[in-house]
């Protein structure tokens, strides 16, 4: 969960649910500060939705004309816990609503659909207007996490969905019937992708523990 | 009538102010909100702003009267209507310029240790004799929530996934079957919020035992526990207890790295107004668990994920509880004495095992309440053993081990053959690396170095 690089302008993967709100919105702060043109793509899921610091930075990035876009990924579930179940309204797309944000909705299993509406959204924060919101519907196929039984939602729902709707398939299938590329082409690049993958967890696997005089290394900043 | 204007606090601190003008004389008319005055202090001058209408009646403290005491009469308004003999006949006493200002309030008593009433720890703990079913930690607490559902319609449990999920860790299965919707609640993952309803609810009446699927996520609710839920019966006078359980797990998982591994038992134990346990064994767990749902009083209740699977006897009487402020001798001993709660108790245990092999005698106390401290348990311990370590996963600055070491000096300081040693997590966040994990934690071996250092072996 914790990976970084500031290499890459990845901010984080943050464990406590809905923190990484205010702190993508203090990084939109920062790029309009600086006037350096930069956007700043928070990343939420329906279950940090309901957290009040969602709203305290939708209100400041509204109040402050932040360049930042919040991507709601909905993917029907916070944990165990359906989005009907957690959530007074689903319209997750509209909660910037009461502070003025735009939003929409997205087919979050339409590559072609989010790429749009993450155009539209860039193209919003980045010319001073403000904040936006898209709320990607999608959804999750394993359980939340290893330990979960995934006793709440069944099992053809997650097969059905997996059939119809899996973003990859449509892809695969647009390309081929519309000629963009042929079945060989795309079981070479699913093998490329394999090995890239392949390889990234075998370098993991094999890399050493990290040396023992890590553990007090980067606790604070020597000067 | 006429009434009188008093000179008024227009700060905390304020004590006594100069009237620095009149803005109004007498005989003027006067309506709400107009200023009658202006009252310097020593951090400003600021307006008197009248809050009644009616007119200037008479001025008791002329322009440039100094050190006027709050709450000394300055003037009199009267109503609409009636002269100025009415202003004459209003009680007024002498008027006052305080050559002193009021004593300030009884500097606080010098720093006592641990102000919270003990219970008597001479009565040893009786020894439960009744029957006891092997069970795991997580089964023991969810007999305590259920067994006290079932006598008191007023205690419910919320939390993230206790309900339909049956609980993250399991804790809560069964529960939402046998009591229902109204008393087994899924919340949403909104801990600062529902912490807060929380606490609304005791002082409406209920009984709320609130889960927190880990202690880390109930910093960002830490303003409900202490500001709401441990302070409020002291700012009421009395009239609004929180009978609110807070349990959770606390402390080290097993690769769940920073922000997910942190102990607080510390931070809480800190605050007067709660109470703060960690169980143990299973018996703990139960026992401990029940007397916090029973306590009136806002409980911090630190459970522990890895102990959550490990069984113990556990005893079936449903009245059977232990008692808050009371530790637990798990281990008899004569050379050193190891305090230890939660988790951190088996790992006591264990190196006492150890120690034993090498002919060193550990008594293990398990503290069970962080807050109060069994004080008197401990100090008895060591005024037989003449040493002491303590033993704990959190940090070391400031934490649980700093207090056993101040209590000690305080209660046992002629007892002592060597100083308090503490064995504590290491100073750093919780790395996520496997190998740097396990050097950031206590262990056994690390116990067993404490103790000899502290026997000079």
């Amino acid at each position: 969960m914790h990976m970084f690089s500031r290499e890459k302008n990845f901010y984080g993967g943050h464990g406590i649910v809905a923190a990484q709100v205010p702190i993508g919105t203090g990084l939109g702060f920062s790029h309009k500060y600086k006037d350096d043109k930069g956007v700043c793509m928070t990343y939420f899921g329906d279950g940090a939705a309901n957290q009040g610091q969602v709203y305290e930075s939708f209100n400041m990035a509204s109040l402050w004309k932040l360049p930042v876009v919040y991507v709601i990924e909905n993917n029907r579930y916070g944990m165990g816990t359906s989005v009907a179940r957690a959530s007074s309204t689903q319209e997750l797309y509209a909660r910037g609503e009461g502070f003025g944000i735009p939003g929409e909705r997205v087919d979050g299993m339409d590559v072609l659909a989010v790429k749009e509406a993450a155009a539209r959204a860039l193209e919003h924060a980045r010319s001073g207007k403000g904040p936006y919101i898209l709320g990607v519907l999608t959804y999750r196929y394993r359980g939340h996490s290893m330990s979960d039984p995934a006793k709440y939602r069944t099992r053809e729902e997650v097969a059905q969905i997996r059939a119809e709707q899996d973003p990859i398939d449509r892809v695969r299938n647009l390309m081929i019937e519309n000629g963009f590329a042929t079945e060989d082409e795309l079981k070479k690049v699913d093998g490329d992708v394999k090995k890239i993958v392949a390889e990234a967890a075998d370098y993991s696997q094999q890399s050493p523990e990290p040396d023992m005089s890590e553990l007090y290394t980067d606790i604070l900043v020597e000067s | 009538m006429a009434t009188q204007i008093l000179m008024p606090a227009l700060s905390p601190t304020m004590t006594e102010g100069t009237i620095a003008r009149w803005l109004k004389k007498e005989g003027d008319a006067v309506s709400s909100g107009d200023l009658l005055a202006e009252i310097e202090t020593d951090k400003a001058t600021m307006e008197l702003e009248a809050v009644d209408e009616g007119v200037l009646g008479k001025i008791i403290m002329a322009e440039g009267s100094e050190g006027v005491a709050v709450n000394t009469p300055i003037a009199v308004m009267l109503e609409d209507g009636e002269d100025a003999s009415a202003a004459d006949a209003v009680e007024t006493s002498a008027p006052q310029q305080s050559a002193e200002p009021e004593p300030a309030a009884e500097p606080a008593q010098a720093a006592a240790p641990a102000a919270a009433p003990q219970p008597s720890a001479n009565a040893p703990e009786p020894e439960y004799s009744g029957s006891t079913t092997t069970m795991t930690v997580r089964e023991a607490l969810r007999d305590a929530m259920a067994e006290e559902m079932r006598t008191d319609d007023m205690i419910f449990l919320m939390g993230e996934e206790v309900a339909e999920y049956q609980g993250a860790y399991k804790v809560s299965q069964g529960l939402l079957e046998e009591f229902g919707a109204k008393r087994v609640i899924d919340t949403p993952i909104t801990e600062h919020g529902f912490t807060g309803v929380s606490v609304g609810a005791a002082f409406g009446g209920l009984k709320p035992i609130v889960e927190f699927m880990t202690f880390n996520f109930a910093m960002q609710a830490m303003d409900h526990l202490i500001n709401s839920a441990a302070k409020t019966l002291y700012m009421s006078g009395g009239q609004m207890g929180c009978p609110v359980v807070f349990r959770g797990p606390n402390g080290a998982a097993a690769g769940v790295a920073a922000q997910h591994s942190q102990c607080f038992a510390s931070w809480y134990a800190h605050v007067p107004g709660l109470r703060v346990l960690s169980p143990y064994s299973g018996e703990d767990a139960k026992g401990l668990l029940k007397s916090a749902i029973r306590d009136p009083n806002p409980v911090v209740f630190l459970e522990h994920e890895i102990m959550y699977g490990r069984s113990f006897e556990v005893p079936d009487d449903p009245d059977f509880t232990v008692p808050i402020g009371k530790a637990k001798v798990e281990r008899e001993g004569t050379d050193v004495t190891i305090t230890a709660f939660s988790i951190m108790v088996g790992v006591a245990l264990e190196a006492a095992e150890k120690l034993a092999e090498e002919g060193i005698s550990a008594e293990v106390i398990n503290l069970r309440s962080l807050r109060p401290l069994d004080t008197e348990t401990i100090a008895n311990s060591i005024k037989k053993t003449n040493r002491c370590v303590s033993v704990e996963e959190g940090w070391p600055v400031a934490g649980m081990g700093s207090e056993i070491a101040a209590i000690t000096m305080e209660h046992a300081f002629d007892y002592l053959d060597a100083p308090v040693t503490r064995v504590c997590g290491e100073d750093v966040p919780m790395p996520y690396a496997k190998n740097l994990e396990a050097a950031a934690l206590p262990n056994v071996d690390k116990v067993v170095a404490a103790v000899k250092s502290v026997c000079y072996v």
